[in-house]
């Protein structure tokens, strides 16, 4: 049901049923080890090309998380997903090695609650059963196309982000017991003149408070409704300056409330800049760390706004500034 | 539209106070100390060519960026050159190393896609730059002196 004019309340409350997260050798390093249903100790994933890999990382966690539920892979309806290579290929190929019927989205590092968003949306409204939904991303193959060759020895600045190498997907049914999705909000394109490709986190902070605020106003709720608000990938600089700009616009978060995905899943030790992005970042932290502690007691509601930076290396190049877009998704546990 | 601009001005300046600045100084001190280290190699290696083998100080310069070169390709190649680079960023970048390392990083990199369309162009397509200008720059200057010359000079 549409509450306001971008956020939907989901009445069926369509219920996460079981996760896959597969990473690689360096996310095996951080603290999030644990997480992680299976992780590989070699960055091509013995593939021919980091694109392969990354399809391999994707349908990895899509068979892990089939075994992990009793949903049957002919039972799934449809498979929402998406990543940051050009057109969304690795995520084309998965979905033909996986044969399900396949919507492909574009979000960039927010694609993880945009294909959660529409999935719960789908399943609310009767049009599916069973929903696969999910992100891969690969940091050879994502430097490979936004950023110089891997080994090339440039110096990247104290605000750049390190994009995980992983998939996390999660099979979302109608309805049973679990963590449940309540609501979703649908962001803009927000975009406020930031150039720097290598200052994601600051380009997409302003869009994580818009989206944040028009959730809050039209699900007509506050910030002690959620214990946790969760952003995708907005690196320390951006953690810190839309923690800042919330309580500029009279949304006075704690500390330990508003959590970032990307300063999650890396350890301190591990040379990563601000901190980590890439469509995999909030999907495995998301699906992998926080929903596991939901699971078990932690606490009850959680706000997950992936956020992503929608800008292409062609763009960037044309001098044009970097739009960014956030998208929320609440999930309850009873 | 002024409104707009007016508004994303004031984020930028607020965000920019919130951001982790480039440490310029201690940068340049690494760029220095690395930059300056990897001559000192070279001076060493035309050191040794015209001492061991029969170079002088003006032919020494040619096998020793050879040299150099070949280096800087084993430690690309082994992933280590990147992880210098992040140290010493103009110190590995300025030097011959660095440009070596523009060269091979590319041609590494874009071999799954055949080498003809990957490596072949690819190869140059961050060291393009430094050819397209060095040589213009050398025709310009050339250029200048001539017609100096033909003036009569000095």
């Amino acid at each position: 049901m549409l509450q306001g004019k971008q956020t939907w309340e989901f009445q069926n409350r369509p219920v996460i049923l079981s996760t896959g997260i597969t990473g690689g050798p360096f996310e095996a390093e951080g603290p999030l080890r644990s997480d992680f249903d299976y992780l590989f100790d070699d960055g091509w994933l013995k593939e021919k090309t980091f694109e392969k890999a990354q399809q391999r990382l994707m349908e990895e966690a899509v068979e892990i998380a089939l075994q992990k539920s009793p949903v049957e892979k002919e039972q799934v309806n449809f498979f929402i997903s998406g990543d940051l290579i050009n057109q969304i290929t690795p995520t084309t190929f998965s979905a033909k090695t996986l044969a399900m019927p396949y919507i492909g989205l574009f979000g960039a590092c927010a694609t993880s609650t945009e294909g959660l968003a529409l999935s719960a949306a789908l399943l609310d409204g009767g049009f599916a059963d069973f929903i696969v939904s999910g992100s891969a991303s690969h940091h050879a193959a994502a430097e490979k196309q936004f950023r110089y060759p891997n080994d090339y020895g440039g110096q990247k600045p104290p605000t750049a982000q390190w994009t995980v190498t992983g998939a996390g997907c999660a099979i979302i049914g109608k309805q049973g017991h679990g963590p449940a999705i309540t609501s979703a909000t649908i962001g803009k394109v927000v975009d406020m003149g930031i150039t720097d490709p290598f200052n994601m986190g600051g380009a997409m902070a302003p869009a994580a408070v818009e989206t944040i605020q028009t959730h809050f106003k039209e699900r007509n709720v506050d910030e002690n409704y959620y214990d946790l608000i969760i952003t995708g990938d907005l690196g320390k600089i951006g953690r810190k300056t839309s923690f800042d700009l919330l309580k500029q616009q009279g949304i006075q978060l704690e500390d330990k409330q508003y959590v970032d995905c990307g300063m999650t899943i890396y350890g301190p030790d591990q040379p990563v800049q601000s901190g980590a992005s890439g469509t995999a970042c909030s999907a495995i932290v998301m699906y992998g760390h926080f929903l596991k502690r939901m699971i078990q007691g932690e606490f009850k509601r959680m706000l997950l706004v992936a956020t992503g930076s929608l800008h292409s290396p062609l763009s960037v190049q044309q001098k044009d500034s970097i739009p960014a877009i956030a998208h929320a998704v609440s999930i309850e546990m009873e | 539209m002024a409104d707009q601009k007016n508004k994303a001005k004031q984020y930028q300046s607020f965000e920019d106070k919130r951001e982790t600045k480039r440490p310029i100084l201690l940068n340049c001190v690494k760029a220095f100390l690395v930059g300056g280290f990897i001559c000192l190699i070279g001076q060493v290696i035309t050191t040794f060519y015209i001492y061991y083998f029969d170079f002088t100080e003006q032919t020494a310069g040619n096998p020793t960026t050879a040299t150099l070169i070949f280096i800087t390709m084993i430690l690309t190649g082994f992933g280590l050159y990147n992880r210098l680079g992040q140290f010493a960023g103009a110190g590995s970048a300025v030097p011959v190393t660095g440009f070596g390392n523009a060269v091979i990083s590319a041609a590494m990199e874009h071999r799954t896609e055949g080498f003809i369309l990957g490596v072949g162009t690819n190869m140059f397509k961050l060291a393009g730059p430094v050819i397209v200008y060095g040589v213009f720059a050398a025709f310009v200057i050339a250029l200048i002196k001539t017609i100096f010359l033909q003036l009569g000079g000095l």
